[in-house]
């Protein structure tokens, strides 16, 4: 994955990182704050950009890939395009969560948490996205769809699929 | 303001349901029939979130539930314009089927007793002005100019408040012990760290009220002698940052915030950290270690307070989102009033998330003591589609399930602790009878299996045998004394924890045998699962005298696991079926041909 920014130019992401470690200071308590921003301008953390974090908060290296490790918000991996997240919040999960990750599973030809090979969608599963009131729900990137059905699930990306293909 | 407003619900829920569209198009529709005595707003979550998307008219609260774009030039033309309401969309009572024009009439509503909640869903969130008309800020300015520290946490030690982020323990002497420590540097904490999966309470504070809770964290900070707050919300909650990123900024330029406030000399400030994500992080220590920077793992016994040393090893108040919430209306309507409500022990209101299986999902606020009958029956309007209540669950994944011989519990910390659930942070979820309690112990401990922080091993190890029990059952490879090693494991991982993650985590398997032994003994002995949930044991099967042959559910089928042709009875080869429930979905309902039963079928006679 450290490849793709070497391809890009590793100045690239130097120069976005700098950016963003400017306004911090050089503190463990930024810690958290600063790998936020560093996902959001990513989409990930590059172990390179996570170096750079380390000699900038003056903590170890590994200090740096035990927190990130530790929080479920922080990823290792690039990510899709769209990221599908399917609600397992206990309210979605009495209202047939299963059901429709499984459908969501199928239409993709993907299994939770795997990312498919054109690099369109990401799935994975969240704890709960609190629109409870529309369960069973999910989330295709910030849109929620909710009430969902398995029948709604096909047709949900029948439509998105086609639509991709007709921009391409 | 003489003419009518427009008030349109833009919480998560009703955003989730296209309610920003609407609220767009109601702004827009208004201004081209140029109605300018209507003002068009929008405010937090109103509470009756299955009806969503809302939009309620003011001042005579009718309320329109399920809005889409559609219903906009109706309700711009009809109503705004010409004074008649939209009939078609008024709540319908699920019981009796009758549409109800105001809001204060639905049931959902007039049995509710907001204080948190007030606001929510009656002002402008993003508005400073909205919450002072209301009387905001008028607390803090009474404290500031007329009360010492001392006097403050009197006033909450004699309100009896307990800390609403699910243990309960005593507001009032929380802030007296902080207040004791000497350090010239303390903090006050706010916790919106709301992981339970299933509740969004405090979000919805945030969301639809964030000034009430800037209110009560810097009355906090003044109480404990404290400069600097922090409030810790989950990063998952975008629109809840948005809004208290607002609502801070908007609280410094009138002068409540920052340096000097109300020319009273006091200062005080607050951040925003956004946690990244970890269940355990509502502990207080973890929080903390979270805050500064490390892995949120809680700090081993024994160990002080962090009312005595807390964050960057200062002392720091620490409360949720809404206890602080309900600091204003102590100062307010004094500790009296609010003694005056609730039980005995367990003063003021709750707020909870009503979901699951209930017609009326939604965020309510209760006067504690009332039933567990009464909000799910009242409130909630009862389980939908006609089926029957079995469980419901409360504290998410440190609770329990208590079942339908529990409903007269009156709701408060004590009696649901007895009864083996407890309050939690506010989370209430509804099961009927097709919910299988074997499955939902396994969801719940799956949920706390990932979260653990794995410093105690048998929070780490334990849970992780117990979801392999749990697995085993559900897939109907459970043996006898599977239901013993449950308890005895659950005890053990209770007694051997260091934090309330691991002391809880057994809980809804314990309430589960507890209530539902016959389920656990169903699933294990007759390798049955009666709620038709656990794939391993139920089957679909076709009815032959109702097939149409239609061919619908053979096309459909992903496995290829029917047989059957045109004008030829359909056959679901039990081999090859995976249980996936696509063939009873797809099979139109004039047919209804496809039947889900309790275990494994075999050549035509069940396994």
């Amino acid at each position: 994955m450290v490849k793709n920014y070497k391809k890009q130019g590793g100045n690239n992401m130097k120069y976005a990182l700098s950016e963003i470690l400017s306004y911090h200071n050089r503190t463990q308590s930024e810690l958290i704050p600063i790998l936020q921003e560093v996902q959001a301008k990513f989409g990930y953390l590059p172990g390179e950009a996570m170096t750079n974090v380390a000699e900038f908060c003056r903590v170890p290296e590994s200090k740096v890939f035990g927190v990130a490790s530790f929080y479920a918000q922080f990823r290792f991996v690039p990510l899709g395009r769209k990221q599908v997240k399917v609600c397992r919040g206990t309210a979605c999960h009495v209202r047939g969560a299963p059901q429709i990750l499984a459908e969501v599973e199928r239409q993709l030809g993907i299994k939770e948490g795997e990312t498919t090979l054109d690099m369109e969608y990401t799935l994975e599963s969240v704890a709960c996205i609190g629109a409870c009131g529309l369960a069973p729900c999910l989330m295709i990137n910030e849109d929620v769809h909710g009430r969902l059905t398995p029948k709604k699930i096909k047709k949900l990306f029948a439509v998105r699929k086609r639509v991709t293909q007709d921009v391409r | 303001m003489s003419g009518k407003t427009c008030l349109v619900c833009l919480g998560t829920g009703c955003v989730s349901a296209g309610a920003d569209q609407i609220y767009e198009d109601l702004r827009q529709e208004v201004s081209r029939l140029g109605l300018s005595d209507v003002t068009v707003d929008f405010t937090g979550c109103h509470g009756c979130c299955q009806c969503g998307p809302i939009v309620v008219v003011e001042p005579e609260g009718i309320f329109y539930s399920q809005v889409t774009t559609e219903d906009v030039h109706e309700i711009v033309e009809f109503h705004l314009r010409d004074g008649k309401p939209v009939k078609r969309l008024f709540y319908h009572d699920p019981v009796t089927n009758e549409a109800i024009a105001h809001y204060r009439d639905i049931m959902f509503y007039s049995k509710q007793q907001r204080a948190v909640l007030l606001n929510c869903g009656h002002i402008n969130p993003e508005n400073i002005d909205d919450y002072l008309e209301a009387g905001g800020y008028q607390a803090l300015r009474r404290v500031l100019l007329e009360l010492h520290p001392e006097q403050v946490i009197d006033e909450v030690k004699r309100s009896e408040l307990r800390g609403l982020g699910g243990a309960g323990f005593p507001t009032g002497k929380k802030w007296e012990a902080c207040l004791k420590v000497l350090g010239e540097k303390k903090y006050v904490i706010c916790n919106a760290d709301e992981g339970d999966p299933g509740a969004f309470q405090d979000r919805s504070v945030l969301e639809g009220d964030p000034h009430s809770v800037l209110e009560g964290m810097i009355i906090a900070g003044y109480a404990v002698g404290a400069k600097e707050g922090y409030i810790y919300v989950r990063a998952e909650y975008p629109l809840a940052v948005k809004r208290l990123q607002i609502a801070i900024a908007q609280a410094r330029e009138s002068g409540f915030l920052s340096k000097n406030i109300l020319s009273s000399g006091f200062d005080f400030d607050i951040d925003i950290f956004q946690g990244a994500g970890a269940f355990v992080c509502g502990e207080s220590t973890a929080l903390v270690l979270s805050l500064e920077g490390k892995r949120g793992m809680p700090n081993p016994l024994p160990r002080p307070r962090t009312t005595e040393v807390g964050l960057k090893d200062k002392p720091t108040l620490l409360n949720n989102v809404k206890t602080f919430a309900n600091i204003r209306w102590i100062i307010n309507k004094g500790a009296d009033w609010f003694a005056s409500i609730g039980t005995e022990k367990s003063k003021g209101s709750a707020v909870f998330s009503l979901t699951g299986k209930i017609e009326n999902c939604g965020l309510i606020e209760v006067p504690m003591g009332i039933t567990l009958r009464e909000i799910i029956f009242d409130i909630g309007g009862g389980i939908p589609e006609g089926k029957v209540f079995k469980a419901v669950q409360t504290g998410g994944p440190s609770g329990g399930c208590l079942p339908a011989s529990l409903l007269n519990v009156p709701v408060d910390f004590d009696s649901l602790t007895t009864a083996g659930s407890m309050m939690g942070s506010g989370g209430m979820v509804v099961m009927d009878d097709s919910t299988c309690m074997v499955d939902v112990a396994r969801y719940f401990l799956e949920f706390t299996e990932k979260e653990s922080c794995g410093q105690c091993s048998l929070c780490r190890l334990g849970s992780s045998q117990m979801l392999g029990i749990l697995r085993a059952i559900s897939e109907g490879k459970g043996k006898i004394e599977d239901i013993d090693i449950l308890i005895e494991l659950g005890e053990a991982i209770k007694i051997g924890s260091l934090c309330g993650l691991g002391q809880s985590a057994p809980n809804p398997v314990i309430t589960t045998i507890r209530y539902f032994r016959d389920e656990y003994e169903a699933h294990i002995y007759e390798k049955k699962c009666p709620a038709l949930v656990c794939k391993d044991l139920i089957s679909y099967h076709i009815l032959p005298d109702k097939c149409n042959a239609c061919m619908i559910c053979l096309r459909n089928c992903p496995v290829e696991a029917i047989k059957g042709g045109k004008k030829e009875v359909h056959v679901i080869d039990q081999d090859k079926c995976n249980r996936c429930g696509v063939c009873i979905s797809v099979c139109p309902k004039r047919f209804s041909a496809v039947e889900c039963i309790p275990g494994r079928l075999i050549e035509g006679g069940l396994k």
